[in-house]
């Protein structure tokens, strides 16, 4: 068992760097009676890939949907903890959930298009915003398109219902639409995992490309995926923070037997 | 091996039959509604079917009256039931918290079976005299009363279904929406409704159907008087309507005699009427569907 004072030091690893968002002692718990996250504490640094990895189940989806506070719609039953963006506690019930989560986009897991058409998808948090002017519309669309790998792909049929893309391309179009938005913190809850590998990579690419503008968070669909992307890393097993170190070493020279098990394949 | 073949044999044979008969008996009563109020084209010249007088003891037989008082009568049950209906959808599907969704959906649902007769008697002693002295009429029986009762007769079959549709939205829609920075509100307008769309047409049709169809609240609180509609004003005096009309006259008419089948002519009238009704909404369901299949493919 790793203490929660050892693990806070594990999370304050980055010190020279900013911290964008700093997570507290942060437990979570379903109305099930599931305590899906137990004692996390992490600081996730600016300008970076940080990877959430582990087993299923472990809590990783919860963590990335408590810190644009999008599981207020789950069956949360208990939260304590601080989750503090640039200074500010976003679990305290006064902040603005609306215009926290214009900031902290998010991409699921299952691709969930909205019944509009594709260009519609992308411009609607936009205009959401407040956005009216056409040619800066247009714009977002194209780029959010490009850096999302999928501009050549649709870039003819931008009106068509974005139901009729393939899982993929849905995949994809929900990355867009939330570079589109230009967040400051992007969460991505495997966002390739439905990508061929020529698209996935491309995806990465695009990735390591935007970073200098986003603190990302991402949840890997692969420990390989993980060690590609990572500039620091989390193993998170069972609701708990295990190791957390910059991404070459954690997947080098774990510290932890149960993360060195896990990152070899010799897990479960 | 074989006795599976066997059961699914039967069983498709079976349920075609069922399909198909329910197309038959359809295509029989339409034949019977034809054969007996076709004569009546015959027997009444054109332009006095399509007059505005309707004494048929003194042989005038014009339809025009009952027909303006079916359509003013669902058209004004269309603009009391729709908005209101759908409203409350929303509110149980949407907003109320559990608690109250779970009494508030068995609530609607033994309203919706609540029997016309019912609305009725609420019509004549409550809502009718409250009209007659707050706008101070001769007699409360009007076009609006009746419109207002049949509205509310819609409204929870309009609820139930609508609610259905609306629940059936999966909920990563609105978690995608809210993610996006949208409020409640943007969240229902912009992704929930339309996603809900075809279904909630089919509850619209449902409360529509139902006004088209109702009689025997309309003969209660409408007042029976065939006039014409003429103007706004004529809303707060009494109509007609088709189904009332077939109601009440149909028990004390000679079978084949010229008021006979011009009853059965304003029975196909209103069949006819309920069918392009239909059809147009299946039309609009129908047509998206189309879109976002011939893109699929
Ligand atoms: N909405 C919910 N209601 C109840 N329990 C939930 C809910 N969401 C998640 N859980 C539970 O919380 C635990 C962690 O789930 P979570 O989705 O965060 O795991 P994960 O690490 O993302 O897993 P995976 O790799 O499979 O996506 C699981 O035991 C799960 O059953
Ligand atoms: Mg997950």
């Amino acid at each position: 068992m790793v203490s929660s004072a050892e693990a806070r030091q594990h999370s304050s690893l980055p010190q020279e760097i900013k911290n964008k968002i700093v997570i507290e002692e942060l437990s979570v718990g379903y109305s099930d009676g599931t305590e899906s996250l137990r004692d996390v504490s992490l600081a996730i640094p600016d300008h970076a890939i940080t990877v959430l990895f582990g087993p299923a189940g472990g809590g990783k989806s919860t963590l990335l949907r408590t810190m644009n506070r999008l599981n207020d719609l789950a069956d949360v039953i208990s939260l304590s903890g601080h989750v503090w963006i640039d200074g500010v506690d976003i679990l305290d019930p006064s902040v603005d959930v609306i215009s926290l989560r214009r900031r902290v986009g998010i991409v699921f897991t299952q691709p969930v298009v909205l019944p509009m058409t594709i260009r519609q998808n992308l411009t609607y948090g936009l205009e959401l915003a407040g956005e009216r002017s056409r040619s800066r519309l247009e714009e977002a669309v194209e780029q959010s398109l490009r850096a999302a790998a999928l501009w050549e792909e649709v870039s003819d049929r931008l009106d068509d219902p974005a139901i009729a893309l393939s899982g993929g391309q849905q995949q994809r179009l929900c990355l867009a639409r939330v570079l589109a938005l230009e967040p400051e913190v992007i969460l991505l809850d495997e966002p390739t995992s439905g990508l061929d590998p020529i698209s996935t990579g491309k995806v990465e690419a695009s990735l390591q490309e935007l970073k200098e503008h986003y603190t990302f968070v991402l949840v890997p669909h692969s420990v390989q995926q993980a060690a590609r992307t990572a500039d620091y890393a989390a193993f998170i097993l069972d609701g708990q923070l295990i190791e957390y170190a910059p991404g070459k070493q954690i997947f080098t020279n774990p510290q932890d037997q149960r993360t060195e098990d896990y990152v070899e394949g010799r897990f479960g | 091996m074989r006795e599976l073949n066997w059961r699914e044999y039967i069983t498709t044979r079976l349920i075609r039959a069922c399909g198909y008969s329910a197309i038959i008996f359809v295509g029989l009563i339409f034949i019977f509604l034809l054969r007996e109020g076709s004569p009546a084209l015959v027997e009444i010249p054109l332009p006095s079917l399509f007059s505005s007088r309707w004494y048929p003891i003194e042989e005038y037989f014009g339809i025009l009256p009952l027909i303006s008082g079916s359509i003013v009568v669902t058209i004004g049950a269309t603009l009391v039931s729709v908005p209101l209906g759908l409203s409350t959808a929303i509110f149980i599907a949407e907003i109320a918290p559990r608690w109250a969704k779970e009494i508030l959906k068995p609530l609607v649902e033994v309203l919706a079976g609540l029997p016309s007769v019912m609305l009725g008697f609420l019509g004549i002693l409550v809502v009718a005299p409250f009209i007659r002295t707050a706008t101070n009429i001769p007699t409360g029986l009007t076009a609006f009363t009746g419109a207002l009762i049949l509205g509310m007769m819609a409204i929870p079959t309009i609820v139930s279904v609508a609610e259905d549709a609306l629940d059936a939205v999966p909920r990563t829609y609105r978690e995608a929406a809210h993610a996006l920075g949208a409020t409640e509100w943007q969240t229902i307008w912009r992704v929930t409704l339309p996603a809900a769309r075809s279904g909630v047409l089919t509850a619209i049709m449902l409360g529509i159907g139902r006004a088209i169809g109702e009689t025997m609240t309309v003969m209660m609180v409408t007042g029976n008087a065939p006039v014409l509609l003429t103007g706004l004003e004529s809303l707060f005096r009494p109509v007609r309507t088709m189904t009332a009309t077939i109601a009440a006259e149909m028990g004390e008419v000679a079978t084949g005699s010229v008021h006979y089948h011009t009853l059965f002519l304003i029975g196909i009238t209103l069949f006819l009427i309920s069918l392009i009704v239909n059809m147009a909404a299946a039309g609009v369901v129908f047509r998206q569907r189309k879109r976002a299949e011939r893109i699929l493919s």
